[in-house]
């Protein structure tokens, strides 16, 4: 059966291996002995074993009916709130879960259908097929160079040089229009990463309360994060400010502070730093009360709040900058002016 | 080289490479494992005090000094209020197992009884946080979103979106907040134990509390719902790329693998 | 292949008359498209059957899901920063000022039905796509599948690949959610750190100050049509090329480097291709009914004050947060200028990193000179200079990945941070290096291991005792195919330089590039880089000698 199979084509003598000096040297015991003959398979052979194969994928295909159905079944009684618990994944949407696992279903019966039905229906009896060489052949590459070389003489690109060199000329130029186009994609830097909604006199307002802030409201120990007084989450520009102006105040004793400008900069111990990272400038915020380090939840730049907000570990190139405060004469805790330094991620403008 | 080259066939080679490789893993996890810098901290009624007093000295007082004055190998609980005891103790980190970066929590010793015996005591040595009521902690009523943005303002740098938990430095970390009492929750804010900061009722008010323990039990408890399907530990994207790449491409491949083998041959028997 | 030509002839005595409904389709067609000309090179096209040849396909059909599912998705999403209060059935939200993109996308999640399905598939098939590339690119890689002819296609694919994760991370900054968000802003530090532009393109890219209300619809339009645009050109140009070329195949008996052996494009490959469509859209739909993907209802919408521990960008881009979280942090001040060394040299870094996989190719076909066209595949243990490069940049790769991972490795493993992030930066010099020893190592003794079998054939571990003794394992001989198999592969010698002195005595002296090649060639190739394949005197000595065992 099998040998009568095999196409003559694909016999070993036809085959043609590569590399040329162990090419079959009769008696070579590394030649090539060409493609091996054809072995069938179960379903070649056994008219049974191929009828069970074909039952098996009109089953596969049938069953992909089914989950289509069921797909169109759960979309259209399923409420898209209800919630259902299943072991082991716990509680989970129930029209997610009917309408992914029958469209899986459908799906991949579909898929495994074709692929059964190819692996043992259709025929697997290995083809060669020849390569040719990528490469033309020199004829060719002849004839295009001639080609190449008598249209480049006609249109006398290389003669008339005042031609292609304005063409030139033109071509650089025009694309500089696009870029131009691009200039109102945003305003210059100018000063802007320089400033925060930070002035003299305004009020430390506590973002969780509202009010503003005082300064027996904060503990040795306590992490409490402020905005500028004035602002409101309303704002059409509060994003873009709260990104420079967010703040995060702590209190240390006196004797803990081991930076002579952070100590004067503060007010009773109360010290205020700017929220954002030095880094890339994510809001840096995890504040180890023992140890006074603040750490970086992105990247892990650690700043110790006892000694300046300088960098001890990590990426960060520069200090936290401190917002200088003081206590009002109503008693509130209030800015002495902005941040002396820009907040943030460093720039090259930045100095 | 050519000696150990000779070797590498002999049957021992496997084991010792093994034992090595084992060596190598130890030696790499003892340097690296977070060193010992730990600190705890604890705190403070009245014929309770004298109970309190005697299981004081007996678990607290070796590194805590025996008048909670403090020592080298526990800080002062003086002023630390009864909320900081309930809490140290009630969860477990307390009496500490070993000195370590962070006491871990583990399962409590002391009962809720003996607890409040020595809360007692501690907070008789100095005025402190007192144990929050029931109505202080109960999550009914409060505004589960105000809850949302409160934790995500004040508690998910350290302790991620949902309270999965997280690393600090030097082996520190914050640890999942999933189905603990939320009067341990209340307690912990307002009292701040070992590294986290306090949150006072005049930084974070009473109301602020209950919404985030709100939000909490309505995102990280056994009951939260996850519509998705698996939450993947919670933790975001490296968890999703480790499942994309498991079982994701490793499904993948595997249909692969099938679709490109060559099917049974007959092979006559 | 009989039975088919019955069929034609039997279908071509009624066709006498009229021709069938579908052949006059076609001839309409081919009068117009010249189809039957495209089919005849095409039809019957034959492809090699190997698992690792799907890792493609793999590829290819998760983009096309992204593509149909982004597609549902664009119906729904609103691409706007306008800021909204939240009212829809999510309870933890209601009442929360979010922007137009978080509130559609929650949307998207709550209210319309198989939403959440959709996204799901979206963002799984786009981590699925992603290692896809991975590994496919790593299959064609170590098996030298990269070579003549295929160097531009080699390209193509790691365009792709690149264009892939810049797609992948516009997406995933959409829904405006605090993760995303987090990664956005780390994207305008980075960007900060140019020298001189820095800022003007930042400016520029946000429309302001970051975070404006720009970036999301500048982020969609790039998301949907720019960069799926030029993707969907390049992966066509990629097919067609693997097409043209031919795939390639491993050596084996009857396959060699002038044909192509394997199962015709029709009818096995259409049902095997086509099948495996389904079958990756049906696996990526089960994993989206059981696992929850960027759930933005747990994260929260954007505030920049605002972030959560464990912040991490989707995988592919693991390898860049790696380099910028274990880069010390330099920062040079000189004359009212900053240079951010400390995020500008990561920056750096991340694309010299990738390229350098890109170059290979050119780098190894300069070296070895070989100027042949390559249909066979090499088997990663007979280039082990190239499958130890392969592999110290994997290693290069995964030791940023675990960098980028550093705070989830510490909780996870109860280690130190900073320990693990002194590792990373100590790890990403030396672990590629020993990688790149150990794996060339390895792939010496596998060579040696199939000399062993060529010439003394395989154990069988039946253990035989001599009339004298002596105890002997039966070593079976290998099967000519076999044999073949394991020599069929070329072993290159390195280069020599020239003799100093030309026969005439005229000094000639080699140019620097020539050295630096001759160099590089004998450190590819010269002694103690691969094991000499048996030879046909070797084995008939041992053969003939030896008898039987």
């Amino acid at each position: 059966m099998s040998s009568q199979d095999i196409p003559e084509e694909n016999l070993p003598s036809t085959q043609d291996a590569h590399g040329g000096a162990v090419t079959k040297t009769a008696g070579d015991p590394f030649a090539d002995p060409g493609l091996p003959p054809h072995e069938a398979r179960i379903q070649d052979i056994d008219e049974q074993a191929a009828k069970r194969s074909e039952r098996v994928v009109a089953f596969l295909f049938l069953l992909s009916m089914l989950a289509t159905v069921g797909f169109i079944a759960s979309y259209v009684s399923v409420p898209v709130d209800k919630s259902i618990y299943v072991f082991p994944i716990g509680h989970i949407s129930a029209l997610n879960f009917s309408l992914g696992l029958t469209l899986a279903v459908a799906l991949f019966c579909i898929g495994a259908g074709a692929v059964h039905w190819a692996r043992t229906l259709m025929s697997d009896v290995e083809v060669a097929d020849e390569r040719h060489a990528i490469a033309a052949e020199p004829d060719v590459k002849a004839k295009v160079l001639a080609d190449f070389k008598q249209g480049a003489e006609e249109s006398a690109f290389g003669r008339r040089k005042l031609i292609r060199n304005t063409m030139f000329g033109a071509l650089a130029l025009v694309p500089l229009s696009g870029v131009m186009l691009l200039r109102d994609l945003g305003p210059l830097p100018g000063t802007k990463l320089r400033k925060t909604a930070w002035s003299e006199g305004k009020m430390l307002i506590n973002q969780n309360t509202l009010q503003p802030l005082r300064p027996e409201d904060i503990q040795v120990g306590s992490l409490t994060f402020a905005m500028p007084e004035g602002m409101k989450e309303e704002d059409h520009d509060f994003q873009k400010e709260i990104a420079k102006a967010a703040l995060m105040i702590v209190r240390l004793r006196p004797e803990n502070i081991k930076d002579k400008r952070e100590l004067d900069w503060s007010a009773d111990g109360i010290v205020a730093f700017s929220k954002i990272c030095t880094h890339v400038g994510c809001p840096i915020s995890l504040y180890e009360q023992q140890t006074h380090h603040v750490l970086c939840p992105c990247h892990q730049s650690t700043f110790d709040l006892s000694d300046g907000g300088r960098v001890i570990f990590g990426p960060a190139g520069h200090a936290l900058p401190q917002l200088r405060i003081k206590v009002n004469d109503k008693g509130y805790l209030e800015a002495m002016g902005d941040f002396a330094e820009p907040v943030g991620p460093a720039f090259w403008e930045r100095g | 080289m050519k000696k150990l080259s000779a070797r590498r066939r002999h049957p021992l080679a496997a084991v010792v490479v093994l034992l090595f490789a084992l060596a190598v893993t130890g030696g790499l996890y003892a340097a690296f494992a977070p060193a010992d810098t730990a600190k705890a901290d604890g705190t403070a009624q009245s014929l309770a005090i004298e109970e309190g007093k005697k299981l004081y000295s007996v678990g607290c007082a070796s590194c805590h000094g025996t008048g909670g004055q403090g020592t080298s190998d526990g800080p002062s609980l003086v002023g630390v209020g009864a909320a900081a005891v309930d809490f140290q103790v009630r969860t477990g980190r307390m009496p500490l197992q070993q000195q370590g970066a962070q006491a871990p929590r583990k399962k409590a010793i002391y009962s809720q009884a003996q607890t409040d015996q020595i809360a007692a005591y501690i907070a008789s040595l100095g005025a402190g946080p007192s144990v929050p009521t029931k109505d202080q902690y109960s999550p009914d009523g409060a505004d589960i979103a105000k809850g949302g943005e409160l934790f995500r303002t004040n508690c998910a740098q350290c302790h991620n979106f949902t309270g999965k938990g997280g690393a600090l430095s030097n082996g520190k970390y914050a640890p999942d907040l999933t189905d603990v009492n939320p009067k341990h929750i209340y307690e912990a804010m307002q009292t701040g134990p070992q590294n986290m900061p306090s949150f006072p009722d005049t930084t974070m008010s009473e109301k602020n509390k209950k919404d985030i323990i709100a939000y909490l039990d309505t995102v990280n408890s056994s009951k939260s719902e996850s519509p998705g399907g698996l939450e993947l530990g919670g933790l975001g994207p490296v968890s999703e790329g480790l499942f994309a790449w498991i079982f994701g491409l490793g499904a993948l491949i595997a249909v692969a693998i099938w679709v490109a083998a060559h099917t049974a041959k007959a092979k006559k028997s | 292949m009989s039975t088919t030509t019955t069929n034609e002839s039997g279908a071509g005595a009624p066709g006498r008359r009229k021709a069938p409904a579908g052949e006059r389709v076609a001839d309409w067609a081919d009068g117009r498209l010249g189809i039957y000309s495209l089919a005849k090179a095409n039809m019957r096209k034959i492809f090699p059957d190997h698992w690792s040849f799907m890792l493609g396909e793999v590829c290819l059909y998760s983009f096309v899901i992204i593509i149909l599912t982004g597609v549902y998705l664009t119906l729904f999403f609103h691409p706007s920063m306008e800021e909204v209060v939240y009212h829809g059935p999510y309870v933890p939200m209601q009442g929360m000022r979010m922007s137009e993109a978080f509130a559609s996308t929650l949307n998207i999640s709550f209210d319309v039905r198989g939403g959440l399905l959709i996204r799901q598939i979206h963002h799984w098939a786009a981590l699925i796509f992603l290692a896809g590339m991975f590994v496919h690119m790593m299959r064609v890689f170590f098996t030298g599948a990269f070579r003549k002819p295929r160097e531009v296609n080699w390209l193509f694919g790691f365009l792709l690949f690149v264009l892939g994760m810049f797609t992948g991370f516009t997406g995933y900054s959409l829904p405006d959610d605090l993760l995303s968000g987090t990664g956005v802003r780390f994207m305008e530090g980075a960007i900060l750190s140019v020298p001189i532009i820095g800022t003007y393109i930042s400016m520029f890219l946000f429309g302001g100050e970051f975070p404006g209300s720009d970036f999301v619809p500048r982020f969609f339009s790039i998301h949907v049509l720019l960069l799926p645009g030029i993707m969907l050109g390049l992966l066509v140009a990629h097919l067609i090329l693997v097409i043209y070329h031919k795939h390639t195949q491993f050596p084996g008996p009857g396959r060699t480097n002038k044909n192509v052996v394997g199962l015709p494009l029709m009818p096995v490959y259409m049902a095997k291709a086509g099948g495996f469509f389904f079958l990756v859209f049906g696996i990526i739909a089960a994993i989206a009914a059981i696992a929850s993907i960027n759930p933005i209802w747990a994260i929260g919408p954007y505030r920049p004050d605002q972030v959560s521990t464990g912040a991490q960008p989707d995988w592919y881009m693991g390898f860049a947060e790696g380099l910028i979280r274990v880069m010390p942090g330099w920062e040079i001040n000189l004359w009212g200028h900053t240079l951010v060394l400390g995020v500008f040299i990561p920056l750096v870094i991340f694309p010299l990193v990738l390229g350098a996989i890109a170059v290979w190719p050119f780098i190894e076909s300069w070296v070895t000179g070989d100027k042949r066209e390559h249909h066979l595949l090499d088997r990663p243990r007979n280039a082990p200079t190239r499958t130890a490069f392969g592999a110290a940049w994997i290693a290069a790769y995964f030791v940023m990945l675990v960098g980028g991972g550093n705070d989830l490795w510490a909780t996870h493993f109860h280690l130190s941070i900073n320990a693990i992030t002194w590792f990373v930066r100590i790890g990403f010099f030396v672990i590629p290096v020993l990688t790149f020893i150990a794996t060339r190592r390895v792939c010496m003794g596998l060579q040696r291991r199939d000399r062993d079998k060529v010439l003394h054939g395989r154990e069988s571990g039946i253990i035989k005792r001599l009339p004298h003794g002596e105890f002997v394992e039966v070593h079976e001989p290998l099967s000519q195919e076999q044999l073949h198999t394991l020599t069929a592969h070329e072993q290159p010698k390195p280069l020599e330089l020239e003799p100093e002195f030309d026969e005439n005595g005229v000094a000639r002296k080699a140019g620097a590039g020539r050295r630096l090649r001759v160099k590089l060639s004998k450190g590819f190739y010269g002694d103690g880089t691969q094991i000499p394949k048996a030879t046909r005197e070797e084995y008939e000595e041992i053969t003939s000698g030896h008898g039987h065992h």
